[in-house]
């Protein structure tokens, strides 16, 4: 599939319009600016030191796996959400894609106060998981992955739900018409044919996770080890020292954008 | 409630000096500066500390009225938010902080307009739901099996001082969360999430639909004084001076009293 494509792909033709050109460059260097500017103020003598500081790796970890398990997590629920999006007609599907997209829109804080309000100790569900289960999700770790799961999964589902509209339907015509059920055809076929537009948008789920901050300290709350992950300790160091603050950001950037380029070069085969 | 005539007795001498500063440095800005009778026109920006949202939103008020052709600008946010972005060039003409350490950060960068004062006084008390449902009556409850207690990290002034008076105490207190600013510790006990949080006494009374005060007395030993200076690079320069003196003047301090502050 992906050969065809590239057969059809267009080729350069003459020059880049200086339209196209001058706004495309102005957009890279706004993006990147930013960042020169955190490279360029970061305090490089005291670097090796504040690296080690253990407050430092313990929030670096913890942002790690909370990160890794959230994109778990949204895999799980985010995917076949995806498929229902992509390939089931339902009445108030629109409504359903649109309500998908709210944690998009939603200001991450007050994302944090509504699962609060569900999931905390007088939410909705909140009450009745400490009563049955004596479950309590605010001030722990599964609560940070619940946060971070909640603003990261609609990346995923849009991702996902793109990938699976461009595939070709004919592949899963023919596994139906060879007798393969919908979940075979879903595992065998499917999944294997989005696979790309898949690990993009886990990629982009993980790093959307891995930066969360104001729905992780809302629901969550900071405790160094437990809930404090790198964006917030990034921003406590923020109230009393910079430097600190930068050097933290710093690791935040090389860590992601390290992780990001590994596996854009392993799994997605971009030009 | 607080001895009155100390307080007014200090305030108006500290009026009394700003004036005169006011009077000596008034003519440098001529295009937003006051006139002759000392009375200030023009924007006068106020970058202060959001534990003063409500008591600076009326003082800014009363300004106004007290000054026709005044305008108060207020922006509010952490301290420590509203140092850095003097240190960094906002156009800023007075700063009003909630701890000392802010403060110090602008002064050592040379962007103060003389020496900063205090103009009022914080005290923490044990915010705990409306009606007291647990019976808390001091910091020792706290550490009862299974009370979830928020505080603020330690690296902002709330924490700093809930530290200072828990060692007072003698208390060991493990919370369930270190909270980025005094509202968030706050807005925890209003969920119902902990059952209790040291905050300020005035962010206790501001939410008191959903929140009760329990005073404490380990807290005498962690007051926070807020001090309040003019800008050096000020663009109102003679409204700076005025609000700053203003907000030392009784009719303000009866505002901050009101609001549960105490007098510097």
């Amino acid at each position: 599939m992906s050969r065809a494509l590239d057969i059809a792909a267009p080729r350069r033709r003459g020059r880049v319009p200086a339209a196209l050109l001058i706004p495309a460059g102005l957009g890279l260097i706004f993006l990147v600016l930013p960042l020169a500017g955190l490279v360029l103020r970061a305090p490089w003598t005291t670097l090796p030191q504040r690296l080690t500081e253990p407050g430092a790796l313990t929030a670096l970890r913890l942002s790690v796996q909370t990160a890794t398990l959230a994109t778990v997590l949204c895999l799980l629920l985010g995917v076949p959400l995806a498929w229902l999006l992509a390939r089931v007609e339902f009445p108030g599907r629109r409504l359903v894609r649109a309500l998908v997209t709210v944690p998009l829109v939603l200001p991450p804080v007050v994302g944090g106060v509504a699962l609060l309000l569900v999931f905390g100790r007088r939410g909705l569900l909140g009450g009745w998981l400490d009563a049955t289960f004596g479950v309590t999700l605010p001030f722990t770790t599964a609560g940070v992955v619940l946060a971070e799961s909640f603003v990261a999964m609609p990346f995923l589902v849009i991702a996902v739900e793109g990938a699976l509209r461009a595939a070709d339907h004919r592949y899963e015509e023919a596994a139906a018409t060879l007798g393969a059920g919908r979940w075979t055809t879903f595992t065998h076929v499917t999944l294997p044919l989005v696979a790309p537009g898949l690990a993009a948008g886990a990629v982009l789920c993980w790093a959307r996770a891995l930066g969360e901050f104001g729905a992780t300290i809302t629901f969550a709350g900071n405790y160094p080890g437990r809930t404090q992950t790198m964006p917030l300790a990034v921003y406590l160091a923020l109230e009393t020292d910079l430097e600190s603050a930068i050097v933290l950001s710093l690791v935040l950037l090389a860590v992601s954008v390290g992780i990001l380029v590994a596996l854009r070069d392993r799994w997605m085969a971009g030009p | 409630m607080n001895g009155r005539g100390p307080r007014t007795t200090a305030a108006a001498l500290v009026v009394v000096a700003a004036l005169a500063a006011a009077g000596c440095g008034g003519g440098d800005d001529p295009a937003t500066g006051g006139g002759a009778d000392g009375r200030v026109t023009g924007t006068v920006t106020v970058f202060a500390a959001a534990s003063l949202t409500e008591s600076f939103t009326r003082i800014g008020r009363d300004f106004e009225a007290a000054n026709p052709g005044s305008t108060v600008t207020l922006n509010l946010a952490g301290s420590s938010a509203l140092a850095n972005q003097i240190n960094q060039g906002a156009p800023a003409d007075v700063f009003a902080s909630a701890a000392p350490r802010n403060m110090t950060t602008v002064t050592e960068a040379g962007n103060a307009d003389g020496m900063p004062s205090i103009f009022a006084r914080n005290q923490l008390v044990i915010a705990v739901p409306r009606g007291n449902p647990k019976g808390v009556t001091g910091l020792a409850d706290l550490t009862r099996p299974g009370a979830k207690v928020a505080l603020c990290a330690d690296q902002v002034p709330c924490g700093a001082a809930a530290r200072t008076a828990l060692d007072a105490a003698g208390v060991a207190l493990t919370p369930v969360t270190l909270e980025q600013d005094v509202k968030g510790a706050l807005a925890k006990v209003k969920l119902g999430e902990v059952d209790a949080a040291l905050v300020y006494r005035t962010d206790a009374r501001a939410a008191a639909a959903d929140v009760t005060g329990v005073e404490f007395p380990e807290s005498a030993r962690a007051v926070n004084g807020y001090p309040i200076v003019a800008l050096k690079d000020a663009p109102n320069q003679a409204g700076a001076r005025a609000f700053v003196a203003y907000v030392h003047s009784a009719p303000a301090q009866a505002v901050l009293a009101e609001a549960g502050f105490q007098a510097p």
